[in-house]
């Protein structure tokens, strides 16, 4: 490799990084050690990361090194430095999910992926900043502060995987995971111009996640390139016996299939999406369509009439899962605690004090959306608009092989646009909600820029399990996307 | 704005769920669960009578396990992550005995 002075330069994928590191022409604590540069640099503009993990890196590359040197293969991975959101449990090291509530507790056990990670000989190198709780579209919900967007510090990164996106997209690490419950990955990922993952639900063990909402949330990948989101996701995916919801398979295959094409692929384009969508994203959408057609696909109209219902039914399921899976906050077992003479006071003071505005917001709305005499209304009307979903979806997918949409309805806003009218805020998932509902994959690619400049990000969406697919079309239009 | 639900409603919804709010933040609270509530009466005119509610993504099932001993999580590991904890559990502030 070399630029344009024909100086050599330093691999910046996770496949480059790994190449280098398991046959020794790099190690990896140079490759931490570059990171860490970068992220001392820029770090103090973007806010991505909570905590940056810079001695944990720096031992366990000398970890790979060490085996590197005896012959030892580390993995897949080998000394690719990886950021974690801070809502996935790291043993003995802090997980705040953005919240004051989780103040000072430190997990007595690692997540699933943490574990994997670790076995495929990834290095993680910092814990990223969130919506507290995964709540939110900006990052601009934390109780450390709101994350940047590195292409424009005076926008938001998008959220609520704000800090993961922003990572990847200001170089501090090749790739990240987040979680996923309404749009989380994939609208970051389009703000920041990265590649970002959710997977089909029950793809990737949920255990040491921390829970926002159990039917929706699902972990997922951030990368500079669909072919290193790929490897990453394969590395992460596969049942786990600690998580009842994983799917009882091995790990996903996709990067097989990553330069298969599109040539007779049939990628559908809903007529009846809702509306909302600015011009400049509208633009590319067509522009993504006349590409895939210009590399063999069968451009295909199908309906999903009830897309649109998809904000009401995830505003009403997300909360009320919400409600009961943060009740677990009182004061007992995590964190913060706020003293009072008896436990319910305590309850009441620890959690008034340890929540912020959205999360209690959400956890206000979802307990009324499960209480006696609105349950029905409510939560039970939207498990049925849920189901509606699903089936329009299954329909769709009688037709059409993948279906493209934008990935968020405009470019990265500014800091502050969106914060005093939180169905403004909600707004923002319209094009990603679906596939938390009914479980399917879907990811967003960067493809060209839209006002200012700015990334624009392309939604690919496949069945349940098609990820080979999405993947294969993804890749198509990462080549085809406009310089 | 509407007036979908009422300031009552708020508090004792916030009760419920452990969350004390101020005068302002419940006049605020109000406002924004009214305007949220607006928005989602875009559902009420669907006939749903003939839909099962779907609540999960895959049809799931119980996952049963053969009765055999295991490691657990490390209880003074747990416990140093508690807020209070002593001989070995959880310390709380007074559940009973109280004079009101």
């Amino acid at each position: 490799m070399a630029d344009d002075t024909g100086a050599p330069t330093a691999p910046s994928t996770a496949i480059d990084i790994a190449w280098h590191v398991r046959n020794n022409v790099e190690s990896a604590t140079a490759v931490v050690e570059r990171h860490l540069a970068e992220i001392e640099r820029r770090e103090s503009d973007i806010h991505a990361f909570n905590l940056v993990l810079a001695d944990e890196a720096r031992a366990r590359a000398a970890e790979i090194d060490e085996a590197v040197s005896v012959g030892r293969d580390p993995g897949p991975l080998a000394g690719v430095p990886i950021a974690l959101k801070d809502n996935m449990c790291t043993r003995g090291i802090p997980t705040t999910c953005s919240s004051r509530i989780l103040d000072g507790w430190k997990p007595p056990y690692d997540a699933t992926i943490v574990t994997k990670l670790h076995d495929a000989g990834a290095i993680v190198i910092g814990k990223t900043n969130l919506d507290e709780f995964a709540m939110g579209s900006s990052t601009e919900n934390s109780a450390f502060g709101a994350t940047r967007n590195p292409h424009d510090t005076t926008r938001v990164p998008g959220g609520s995987s704000g800090g993961s996106a922003a990572a990847v997209a200001a170089g501090f690490a090749p790739v990240s995971l987040g979680s996923d419950t309404g749009g989380s990955i994939r609208q970051p990922a389009a703000l920041c111009g990265v590649v970002g993952v959710k997977p089909t639900y029950g793809a990737v063990s949920r255990y040491g996640l921390v829970a926002f909402a159990s039917s929706l949330d699902q972990i997922g990948p951030f990368a500079t390139t669909v072919a290193d989101a790929s490897l990453l996701l394969e590395s992460i995916s596969g049942h786990d016996p600690m998580d009842s919801t994983s799917i009882q398979r091995g790990p996903l295959e996709i990067t097989r299939q990553l330069d298969f094409g599109v040539a007779g692929l049939r990628v559908g384009r809903i007529t009846d999406l809702p509306e909302g969508a600015s011009p400049d994203v509208v633009e590319r959408l067509e522009q993504a369509f006349d590409e895939l057609r210009a590399a063999g696909a069968e451009i295909v109209d199908v309906e999903v009439p009830a897309f649109t219902y998809g904000l009401t039914a995830y505003y009403l399921i997300a909360p009320a899962e919400a409600s009961s899976n943060l009740a677990r906050y009182d004061g007992v077992r995590f964190g913060h605690r706020v003293d009072a003479p008896d436990t319910n006071a305590m309850y009441m003071a620890t959690r008034t004090d340890g929540f912020g505005a959205e999360v209690k917001r959400r956890i206000m709305l979802g307990t009324y959306a499960l209480s006696a005499g609105y349950y029905d209304a409510y939560y039970g009307r939207a498990l049925k608009v849920r189901r509606r979903i699903a089936a329009d979806f299954a329909t769709a997918y009688e037709r059409a092989d993948v279906l493209l949409t934008p990935a968020s309805p405009t470019v990265a806003f500014h800091l502050g646009d969106k914060t005093s009218d939180p169905m403004s805020m909600y707004l923002c998932d319209t094009y990603t909600i679906p596939s938390n509902l009914t479980g399917d994959p879907g990811m967003s690619v960067p493809f060209g820029t839209g006002d200012d400049g700015l990334p624009v990000g392309i939604q690919v969406l496949a069945p349940a399990l098609q990820e080979a697919t999405m993947f294969r079309t993804a890749a198509v239009l990462e080549q085809r996307a406009p310089r | 704005m509407s007036d979908r639900i009422t300031p009552e409603a708020v508090a004792k919804v916030a009760k419920l769920a452990r969350l004390s709010l101020s005068d302002d933040e419940l006049q605020q609270a109000t406002h924004q669960l009214s305007d949220m509530l607006d928005h989602f009466a875009d559902i009420d005119a669907l006939d749903l009578d003939d839909v099962e509610p779907m609540t999960h993504p895959t049809p799931i099932a119980n996952v049963m396990r053969e009765d055999i001993e295991q490691d657990c999580l490390d209880r003074d590991e747990v416990l140093a992550a508690a807020p209070a904890a002593e001989d070995g559990r959880f310390r709380v502030p007074p559940i009973v005995g109280l004079d009101d």
